[in-house]
């Protein structure tokens, strides 16, 4: 009796937080627009469809990586039958997407991904001073 | 063996059926839209419904179930958690019940050896995987998070962060979606290993376990098998959050499996034996504290009933009692 309250201030409480979505896209104004990507400046053909990137590109990345490091072949046939040198700073965002905060991150932060390639490959738009020292240091 | 089967059965031909509408484009986008809102609409108004009744039970007196020594003198050493006086430690021993489940860490296994010989002993396994479905469907939801919020909140990045802890692969490997299913295996042939458990088991508890496998089961094919368009499925998710729907990304058979299968599971919760998740909080047998000795409970309710004293009915009596020779009470 004395109870009753309590149980609808936690009934309360359970409602807001299970309606978090609704309330704080109403408070935020979220917008159904997903992120903006910089559009690559000359390049219309990408290695594989927009479709199969969106998805899997993490994927394909892996097996490029597999294929150049570990079984030292250093070239892809893209879809489009064009012949890539597989380098995710040197072909990837320097010849196509630019940099990696205007192309990468614009998805990865929407999705909550922090993928773990950035703690070893450089940004092309924000070091390629830094890059090309270590190109020319080789 | 049977209830089990049909369990499966049903879980799998509510799949087979969301994937056969997602063949067609139109329904898919009609469903795709009136299913979560109705699913959702009926777990809030559902789940308000049953507090609500569960609420207007009436609870006079303290019927706590304990296990340890009554506050009582002061040389005699109580037990707070076990046997809890006052608020405070009630509020002490739910939460050891609502987050490390301390009732199931009490189970035990009784078994029949040679002699006959009938021994009880400790069986800590459906604690563990009790404690291991929970915890990990608590990480998932949070992590779920990141696809209806924006900006994303920093407990659902540290969530998300936590779980992929060891970095396996990519997408990365989290580790509460093995803990999920090992946990639901277990607490599913649990079920079925034993015969005791198994003369008890209904359909529903085995179709609330194949329903949440088959959602597990389809949200690991989608991360680490099927593909799907993660930045799409957000759009569409604050599409439903802002009530400004907008249309699947194409191909979404996998992800509509998922959806049409949590919505099983949002409008099927309030009704089934998972309001526990609720009912928990409410159990008077836990909730209240054990002072019916200290403090005097008067049930609200009470009305002054019309009563025939002694005295009354020794007045009423008293020549007949006289005349018998029956000592009275006045003289």
């Amino acid at each position: 009796m004395r109870d009753r309250p309590v149980i609808y201030g936690g009934l309360a409480v359970f409602l807001a937080v299970i309606t978090l979505p609704f309330w704080r896209g109403i408070e935020s104004g979220v917008t159904t627009k997903g992120p903006e990507l910089a559009r690559p400046a000359t390049a219309r053909q990408c290695v594989a469809s927009t479709e199969f990137m969106k998805s899997s590109h993490m994927l394909l990345l892996m097996e490029m990586r597999d294929q150049a490091v570990r079984s030292g072949d250093p070239w892809y046939v893209g879809a489009g039958h064009g012949t890539y040198t597989i380098s995710l700073t040197g072909t990837c965002l320097e010849q196509c997407h630019g940099s990696k905060t205007e192309f990468c991150d614009r998805c990865h932060d929407y999705a909550g991904v922090a993928p773990g390639c950035w703690s070893c490959h450089l940004d092309a738009g924000h070091s390629t001073g830094s890059l090309t020292a270590m190109r020319s240091s080789r | 063996m049977k209830r089990a089967v049909y369990s499966i059965l049903t879980v799998a031909g509510i799949a087979v059926l969301a994937g056969a509408a997602a063949r067609d484009a139109a329904v898919l986008r009609w469903l795709a839209v009136v299913v979560p809102y109705a699913a959702f609409a009926t777990f809030v108004l559902g789940m308000s419904w049953r507090v609500t009744v569960w609420s207007l039970s009436p609870a006079p007196f303290r019927i706590p179930t304990v296990c340890g020594q009554q506050k009582a003198l002061s040389w005699i050493k109580p037990d707070r958690l076990e046997s809890p006086p006052d608020t405070l430690a009630v509020v002490g021993r739910m939460a050891l019940e609502v987050l490390l489940f301390r009732s199931l860490f009490r189970n035990t296994r009784m078994t029949l050896r040679e002699g006959p010989r009938l021994v009880f002993g400790e069986n800590k396994f459906l604690w563990l995987g009790a404690m291991a479905f929970h915890w990990s469907l608590l990480v998932i939801l949070v992590r779920h998070l990141r696809l209806f919020l924006e900006p994303l909140p920093a407990i659902v990045l540290a969530a998300e962060k936590l779980d992929g802890f060891f970095e396996v692969g990519t997408p990365v490997f989290y580790v509460t979606d093995a803990v999920v299913v090992v946990g639901l295996l277990y607490l599913f042939q649990r079920r079925l290993r034993d015969p005791l458990v198994r003369y008890i088991s209904l359909f529903t508890d085995y179709f609330a376990l194949a329903l949440l496998a088959g959602i597990a089961f389809s949200g690991i094919w989608m991360r680490y098998f099927g593909r799907v368009d993660i930045t799409g499925i957000k759009e569409f998710a604050l599409g439903l959050a802002t009530f400004r729907p907008v249309a699947l990304p194409a191909p979404s058979d996998s992800f509509f499996v998922h959806l049409i299968l949590v919505s099983t599971l949002a409008a099927y919760f309030p009704f089934s034996k998972l309001v526990h998740m609720g009912g928990v909080f409410l159990s008077p047998t836990r909730n209240l504290a054990n002072n019916n000795r200290a403090r005097r409970h008067v049930n609200p309710w009470n009305y002054p009933v019309r009563v025939h004293t002694y005295e009354e009915w020794e007045t009423e009596f008293r020549d007949k009692l006289e005349a018998a020779g029956l000592p009275l009470e006045r003289k």
